[in-house]
C-alpha cells in the first residue's frame, strides 16, 4: 500500500500554464506599468514621510520640554532668508519655515484624507443603498443628491466656519474637516450608484440571487468587491480637491487656526507679506512647491488608477 | 425637450428652498447675536433694532418674513448699512461686475483650454505638447490666490503693463479673468487633449485625411466637435469653480463684486445680506447648470431627455 504512487490530479486539457488573475491583480499590474503613476506614488510617499518626520520632530521637542519649532519665534530680525540652520528661512514672526512647512503638510494631507474617508463612507453607503434598492428609494435619494449638487456648497462652508470662528481650536478643526468632507461625497454617491445599477443586473449577481443569497450577502460578497476600484479612484481624486478647498478657505482667513499651519495658510501668509519692494520668495516658494508637487502626485496616481481599473476609459 | 426644461425649472424650487433653509438655520445655530459687537447700545435701541430685523419674532416667523422679502424681490435693509437695501442698493450694482468677470473668465478658459488641448493633441510628445501640459499642471496644482498674486506681481508690479486692481477699464479686467480662468482652462486643456487623441484614431478621421483634407480642417471641423463634448459636461463644475474663485480674486484685485459682500455679510452676521447673497449664487448656479444640460442635448444627438 505504502509504495503506491500518488495519482496525479486530473488536468484540464485546455488549462493555461498560468493561473487566472483576478481583476484586482490585473489592475495592479497595469498600474505598475504606468511610469507617471508610479512617480506620483513615490512623490506622495516622500511627502507623507517628510510630514510624519516633521510631526515626530515636533513631538520630540515638545517631550523634551523645548519650544516647538513651528510655533516659536526665534530671536533676531525676521524674516530671514534660507541659511544652513534654517534651510527654508524664517517667516515674518521669526518661526522656522521648514518646521512650519512640514507641520502644514500634515494638516493639509490630513484634510485631504479626512475628506476621502468621509466621502467613502457616506458616498458608498448612499450610492449602494440607492442603486440596490431601486425604484422610489432610488428616485428620492438621487433627487436629494441632485438638489445638493445644485447648491453653492462653499457658501455654506464659509458660513459655518465664520459662525464657529470664536470657538476653540479643536472645535474649529473638527468643523473644518467635516465641512470639507461633507462637500465631497456627492460625486462618490453618483459614481457608485451608476456602478451598482450595472452590477445589480450582472450575471454573477443573478446567479447569487438564484442560489438564495440575501441582499446583505450579495452587497457584501458580490457588489462591494467589484466597486473597490471605482471607490479607490474616486477617493484618490477627492484628496487634491479637498486640499485646494482648504487652501482657498485659508486665504479667506477660515483655514486652520494659528499658530497651527497648513500649506494653504502658509501660502496665504506669504501672499500677505508680498510687496513690490521686498520679495520674501522663500515664504511662498516652499509651501507652494510642496502643495503643487503633492497635488500633481495625487492626480498622477488617480489617473493611473482610473486607467488601471478601466482600461477602456483611456 | 420643452417638457424637460419645464420639469427642471420645477426642481429649482426645492433647490432654492433647501439652500435658503440651510443658510437660515446655520445663521441661527451659531452662538451670539448680530448686534453683540455693539456693546454700549441702550436696551431700548437694541430692542428697536432687533424688532426691525424680526429678531424678536419666533424662528419660524423670521424664516417666513425673510422668505417673503426675498421672493417678492423687495429686499430688506442691511444690518450693517442701515440705509441700504440688500437687493436694490448692494447686490444689484455688484451683480453685473461679478457676472462680467465670470463670463470673461469662463470664455477665456474655454478658448485658451481648447486651443492648448488641440495644439498638444495635433503633435503629441512635441515640445508644444509638453509646454501646454506643463502649464495645465500648474493651473491644476496651485490655488487661485497664488496664481492671482503671481500674475499681479509680474504684470502689474514688475512689468507695469496692467493696472494693479479696480474695475471698469478693459485693462483692469485682464489679470482677474486670467487668474480666475486658469484652473478651468487647465482642466479643459486636458479634457480636449484626451478627447482629441481618442477621436484622431477613429476611422472617419482616416477617411477625412484620405480624401485629402487640410490637416487643420481635419482637426477643427471633424475631430474637435466630437472631442469637445466632455468639455460641455465640465462647464457646470467650471462655473461653480469660477463662482467660488471669484471671492478670492475679487478680494485680491479690489473688484466691487458680489463675492466681497458675501464674505463681509458672513463676518458681520448681516442676516438679510447673507440670505440674499446665498440665494443669488444658488439661483445663478442652477440656471447655468440647466443651460449647460440643454446645450448638451442640443449638440449631442445621442442624448435625449424624455
Amino acid at each position: 500500500m505504502s509504495d503506491r504512487q500518488a495519482i496525479p490530479p486530473p488536468t484540464c486539457p485546455f488549462a493555461v500554464a498560468r493561473p487566472a488573475l483576478s481583476p484586482l491583480r490585473l489592475a495592479m499590474r497595469r498600474f505598475r506599468r504606468n511610469r507617471l503613476a508610479l512617480a506620483g506614488l513615490v512623490i506622495l510617499a516622500a511627502v507623507a514621510a517628510a510630514s510624519l518626520a516633521g510631526a515626530a520632530w515636533d513631538r520630540i521637542e515638545a517631550a523634551a520640554g523645548r519650544p516647538q519649532p513651528y510655533r516659536t519665534p526665534l530671536p533676531g530680525a525676521h524674516p530671514q532668508s534660507p541659511s544652513l540652520y534654517h534651510p527654508f528661512g524664517t517667516d515674518t514672526l521669526g518661526r522656522d519655515m521648514l518646521a512650519r512647512t512640514l507641520v502644514g503638510g500634515g494638516v493639509s494631507l490630513g484634510v485631504g484624507l479626512a475628506a476621502a474617508v468621509i466621502s467613502i463612507i457616506i458616498g458608498t453607503f448612499w450610492g449602494v443603498t440607492s442603486g440596490y434598492a431601486g425604484r422610489g428609494f432610488d428616485t428620492v435619494m438621487m433627487r436629494i443628491v441632485d438638489v445638493l449638487y445644485g447648491l453653492p456648497y462653499i457658501l455654506l462652508v464659509i458660513l459655518l466656519l465664520v459662525l464657529f470662528a470664536e470657538q476653540t481650536t479643536a472645535v474649529r478643526m473638527v468643523v473644518l474637516f467635516m465641512a470639507i468632507g461633507a462637500v465631497s461625497w456627492l460625486t462618490m454617491a453618483r459614481v457608485v450608484r451608476g456602478q451598482v445599477l450595472a452590477l445589480r443586473e450582472s450575471e454573477f449577481v443573478q446567479a447569487a440571487r438564484a442560489v438564495g443569497a440575501g441582499p446583505g450577502r450579495i452587497i457584501r460578497r458580490e457588489v462591494l468587491p467589484n466597486l473597490a476600484g471605482t471607490i479607490l479612484v474616486c477617493a484618490t481624486l477627492t484628496v487634491p480637491l479637498a486640499i485646494l478647498q482648504e487652501s482657498f478657505l485659508s486665504f479667506l482667513g477660515l483655514g486652520v487656526p494659528p499658530p497651527l499651519a497648513s500649506w494653504g495658510t502658509l501660502a496665504s501668509d506669504a501672499i500677505e507679506a508680498l510687496n513690490p519692494v521686498q520679495t520674501y520668495w522663500w515664504l511662498l516658494v516652499f509651501p507652494c512647491t510642496f502643495l503643487g508637487v503633492t497635488l500633481l502626485g495625487l492626480n498622477f496616481v488617480g489617473d493611473g488608477l482610473r486607467d488601471a481599473f478601466d482600461p477602456r476609459a483611456r | 425637450m420643452l417638457h424637460y426644461i419645464l420639469r427642471r425649472l420645477l426642481y429649482f424650487i426645492p433647490t432654492l428652498i433647501a439652500i435658503y433653509t440651510l443658510a437660515f438655520l446655520l445663521m441661527h445655530a451659531a452662538p451670539g447675536s448680530p448686534f453683540a459687537q455693539e456693546k454700549d447700545l441702550p436696551p431700548e435701541v437694541l430692542a428697536a433694532r432687533e424688532a426691525e430685523y424680526h429678531l424678536d419674532q419666533p424662528l419660524w416667523k423670521q424664516y417666513l418674513l425673510y422668505a417673503r422679502d426675498l421672493a417678492s424681490l423687495r429686499g430688506h435693509t442691511s444690518m450693517r448699512y442701515e440705509d441700504r437695501n440688500v437687493i436694490h442698493d448692494i447686490l444689484a450694482p455688484a451683480l453685473p461686475v461679478s457676472l462680467a468677470l465670470g463670463v470673461l473668465a469662463l470664455g477665456l478658459a474655454v478658448v485658451v483650454g481648447t486651443a492648448a488641448g488641440v495644439a498638444s493633441a495635433a503633435r503629441p510628445r512635441s515640445a508644444l505638447d509638453y509646454l501646454a501640459m506643463a502649464g495645465a499642471m500648474i493651473g491644476i496644482s496651485q490655488p487661485s490666490f497664488v496664481i492671482a498674486s503671481l500674475l499681479m506681481a509680474v504684470f502689474a508690479f514688475s512689468l507695469r503693463w496692467l493696472p494693479v486692481g479696480g474695475w471698469g477699464s478693459p485693462g483692469q479686467m485682464v489679470l482677474p479673468a486670467l487668474a480666475l480662468g486658469a484652473l478651468p482652462a487647465a482642466y479643459i486643456a486636458r479634457l480636449v487633449r484626451t478627447g482629441m487623441l481618442e477621436v484622431l484614431s477613429a476611422d472617419f478621421i482616416r477617411t477625412a485625411r484620405a480624401k485629402g483634407l487640410a490637416e487643420w480642417r481635419v482637426l477643427l471641423d471633424h475631430a474637435l466637435p466630437t472631442a469637445w463634448l466632455p468639455v460641455l459636461g465640465y462647464l457646470g463644475p467650471a462655473a461653480a469653480a469660477i463662482f467660488t474663485g471669484s471671492f478670492v480674486v475679487e478680494k485680491i484685485f479690489a473688484i466691487p463684486g458680489v463675492g466681497q459682500h458675501f464674505i463681509d455679510s458672513a463676518l458681520h452676521r448681516d442676516h438679510p445680506l447673507i440670505l440674499a447673497t446665498v440665494l443669488l449664487y444658488a439661483a445663478l448656479l442652477v440656471v447655468f447648470n440647466l443651460a449647460v444640460d440643454v446645450g448638451y442635448a442640443w449638440l449631442d444627438p445621442r442624448i435625449r431627455y424624455e
